[in-house]
């Protein structure tokens, strides 16, 4: 296969870091390159170079043979280099059409040739598989809908050579299998795609050859059938992880926590949890599967005192908790890691040090008299669990906002930990996290448990879920449809539970058809 | 009652409506092009004033009212790149330097007006633009009265509404334009240029609430007066949020508030508290945004400055 684009000794420094040191990297026509690495690795940084958002410092681009001067992103659109960003740069308020067209509008005189627009739209949309309505405005379509639209802009200005940067991150597992069916397609359309994740088994499952970085340099790239998860993971961490979570069997003792019935409504009025029920007892990790809007989030901001229940009734170590504050319930003896540090777990613009005491804020010893704070004691709370928890860099006054997403999580649980709670929650704790980093918390959750806490996880991603939960609970369409111990819970019946399917099928042969 | 109810369907209320909207029509579109870029324009009241005065100037020293008019324009577009350079190029906070321009506005016309013509408070009159009679449509019954004989500039602000609807929803331009102040950063990834389109939109903004001070100055009265302006420039903003960002929108708010300011004319006279008339635009004003429109979505960009990567 011809090799449609090549990066040589490429280097960019910023201010302090060395983000690309002297990658080279080749792509060839019609294949899927993963392109692999820990976060800030310098995966997007080199992507960006070759999409003209950045100037290399150092080394040499060529395409189809030519080497080539990327100044700005134009130069890559009409060198049919495209790229779908993580952070998908739509127009909400405008049609998809429109964003599809925007910036290469079809005109008529000064005017836009919105039904030309429109019938491009679908002739693509049909050639390629992506099914999309044209006339539909961005900010009524789902995520997976949307990164299908940045495909579609990508492909209307010829794109041969497709960037896609953490595809994956936002998307349900349902999404994912319809993204890689699009990715097949493309492939088979003769379309190069450079795929960026961290998610060794999509690597595994889709590319043709892998690259891995690691902090600024190429470890190196493999066809990927020559190589297996253990050795990516090591590629990429730079020593040897542990892809399975090391526990021994929990031993189980009271309940801690009580749902019975429980109904939530969200602020437009419908229905988000629907009578769940479960139960977590001292020293167990319940795991929470289902499929991403199931009503795990509000169950879960129920619990916590973040939404009120419509009715139920939520038990904390015995205590009627329905409807407390969501200070009160603290109190109680909550630690919560929320789904999304950004809006619930940290203020981004405070110091590590601060954030690391919030909630915590008006307590001793960091509240002295009259309501002062102390910053000694602030301090030496900080040193104590950025070391502990391995916060990178070690600086208690770093902005929040500055770390890495895996480092940011680590400040959220080192705060929720470190309390000792009595019930744990933790919703989507990896979400956007580096192996290393997920090790790490994967070890920490266990070991909650076997203080005693009792641990509610709430995850999207079944390899999660089966790792770390002593007994899974599946939930589906605002209820808990099923609870089951770990030994019972495989991929593919939790798969089955999660799309609606019951038990009772299941057992009766209907695992292997498809739920309609 | 009867005669409120006819006072309020009154086609003498009806003509002074479109008279009163004419200079909340031109500076509403103008903040729409503004905002519909990213740019916040606070000073619109400002540029209104340095054009009313600009326009009385030209008006004085080259005895043409047109040329007059076209001074303003250019006086508001200049006023209008002013605001532009520091919210665009400089990142000021653009309610920072919108006020700067209000503060500056109100300085600078009296400065001149007294420098100019020698003269405290009002200036000498100045030649003005006309009155004219459309033939046929003054002869219709009802209609003739209030659109039949007006000022060109009510209907040059008329077309002014339509175009820019045409612009900002049908012109590839326009596409460009609601992009930039949505999502800067997605119309920069596909070769829109951020920083230009936000120059020429708050460029057009300040030019046209240049046009809305003329209409004060040399169409509604023939001299320029201190401070003439008298809040219109906010009350055209309400009518940018109020008409939800859309020219047709705005329109309706114009005449809305028009109606607002007609009426209060007219109820002074037949002995209601001329206070609490006064207040009635204003009332209305904050009850329509409260209630009636709902959620006023602006422009997801408005009033943040664009940093470009790299």
């Amino acid at each position: 296969m011809a090799i449609v684009l090549e990066m040589k000794g490429i280097t960019k420094q910023f201010p302090g870091v060395l983000a690309n040191d002297n990658i080279s990297l080749d792509v060839r026509e019609g294949e899927i390159h993963a392109l692999v690495g820990e976060n800030g690795s310098g995966k997007s940084t080199l992507m960006s170079i070759l999409y003209g958002l950045y100037q290399a410092d150092k080394g040499e681009i060529y395409v189809r043979g030519k080497k080539v001067d990327i100044s700005e992103p134009r130069v890559a659109i009409n060198l049919k280099i495209g790229m779908v960003f993580q952070h998908f740069m739509l127009v909400e308020p405008l049609t998809v059409a429109e964003n599809i067209v925007l910036g290469s509008e079809l005109k008529r005189g000064p005017f836009l040739d919105y039904d030309q627009a429109v019938k491009e739209v679908e002739r693509l949309s049909a050639s390629y598989g992506l099914k999309i309505d044209p006339h539909a405005k961005i900010e009524d379509l789902s995520v997976g809908l949307h990164q299908r639209v940045e495909i579609l802009k990508a492909l209307y200005r010829g794109a041969e050579i497709l960037i896609l940067d953490e595809p994956t991150a936002v998307l349900t597992p349902q999404e994912v299998d319809d993204l890689m069916e699009v990715m097949r397609s493309l492939r088979e359309n003769g379309t190069s795609i450079i795929f960026i994740t961290h998610k060794i088994r999509e690597v595994l499952a889709i590319s043709d050859r892998v690259t891995v970085l690691r902090r600024g340099k190429k470890i190196g790239t493999k066809d990927t059938a020559d190589t297996n998860a253990q050795d990516l993971a090591e590629m990429m961490v730079g020593r040897e992880v542990l892809l399975r979570v090391e526990k021994t069997p929990a031993q189980p003792k009271e309940e801690v926590l009580q749902v019975n019935d429980l109904v939530v409504k969200d602020s437009r009025g419908s229905i988000r949890v629907n009578g769940a029920s479960l139960s977590v007892r001292r020293g167990e990790i319940l795991g929470i599967a289902g499929v991403e809007g199931n009503g795990q989030t509000e169950l879960v901001e129920a619990i916590a005192g973040l939404m009120r229940p419509q009715s139920g009734q939520i038990m904390l170590s015995g205590k009627d908790i329905t409807n407390w504050s969501p200070l009160r319930i603290k109190k109680a003896g909550l630690g919560y890691v929320p789904e999304d540090r950004h809006k619930r777990g940290l203020v981004l613009d405070y110091s590590i040090a601060d954030n690391l005491i919030l909630g915590l804020h008006a307590d001793e010893p960091f509240c002295g008299v009259m309501g002062f704070h102390s910053r000694k004691a602030i301090m030496d709370n900080a040193s104590k669990l950025v070391e502990k928890y391995d916060v990178r860099p070690p600086y208690p006054q770093q902005r929040a906002g500055a770390l890495s997403g895996g480092n940011q999580q680590k400040v959220v649980v080192a705060r929720e930990f470190n309390q000792d709670p009595e019930l744990l929650i933790c919703s989507q704790p990896t979400r956007g996290v580096d192996i290393g980093a997920i090790e790490f918390i994967h070890q920490q959750v266990v070991a909650q448990r076997d203080r005693g806490a009792a641990v509610l996880l709430v995850s999207a991603e079944l390899d999660e879920i089966l790792s770390l939960s002593d007994r899974v609970a599946v939930m589906y369409n605002g209820r808990i449809v099923a609870v089951l111990d770990r030994e019972e819970a495989d991929e593919q019946k939790l798969g089955y539970l999660m799309l609606g399917g019951s038990l009772e099928d299941y057992k009766a042969g209907g695992g292997n058809s498809h739920v309609g | 009652m009867w005669d409120i109810i006819k006072l309020l369907l009154n086609t003498t209320v009806f003509a002074a409506t479109l008279r009163m909207a004419t200079p909340l029509m031109f500076t509403a579109i103008g903040g729409i092009y503004s905002e519909r870029s990213g740019v916040v324009n606070i000073g619109l009241e400002g540029m209104m004033l340095i054009g009313a005065f600009a326009a009385v100037a030209v008006s004085y020293f080259t005895g043409s009212a047109w040329l007059g008019f076209l001074g303003a324009i250019l006086a508001g577009a200049l006023m209008g790149f002013i605001h532009g350079v520091a919210s665009i190029k400089y990142r000021a906070n653009q309610v920072v330097s919108g006020t700067a321009i209000n503060i500056f506005a109100g300085g600078l016309t009296v400065y001149l007006q007294r420098l100019i013509f020698n003269m405290a408070g009002v200036s000498p009159a100045v030649p003005r633009i006309n009155d004219v009679t459309i033939p046929l449509i003054s002869k219709i019954p009802w209609i003739g009265p209030i659109i039949g004989k007006q000022n060109p500039l009510v209907y040059l602000a008329l077309l002014t509404v339509v175009i820019s609807h045409i612009v900002i929803f049908k012109t590839v331009w326009g596409l460009r334009l609601r992009s930039v102040g949505e999502h800067p950063r997605a119309a920069d990834s596909v070769g829109i240029n951020v920083y230009k389109t936000r120059y020429v939109a708050v460029t057009i903004s300040g030019a046209l609430a240049g046009a809305g001070g003329a209409y004060l100055s040399i169409a509604h009265l023939s001299r320029f007066v201190e401070g003439m302006t008298a809040g219109r420039g906010f009350i055209a903003l309400a009518a940018v949020i109020f008409g939800k960002w859309n020219p047709l929108g705005a329109l309706g708010a114009s005449l809305f508030f028009g109606y607002a300011d007609a009426l209060q004319m007219r109820l002074q006279e037949i002995g209601i508290p001329t206070q609490l008339v006064q207040m009635l635009p204003y009332i209305l004003t904050m009850i329509a945004l409260a209630g009636f429109i709902g959620r006023a979505v602006a422009p997801k960009a408005s009033g943040e400055p664009y940093v470009k990567e790299g």
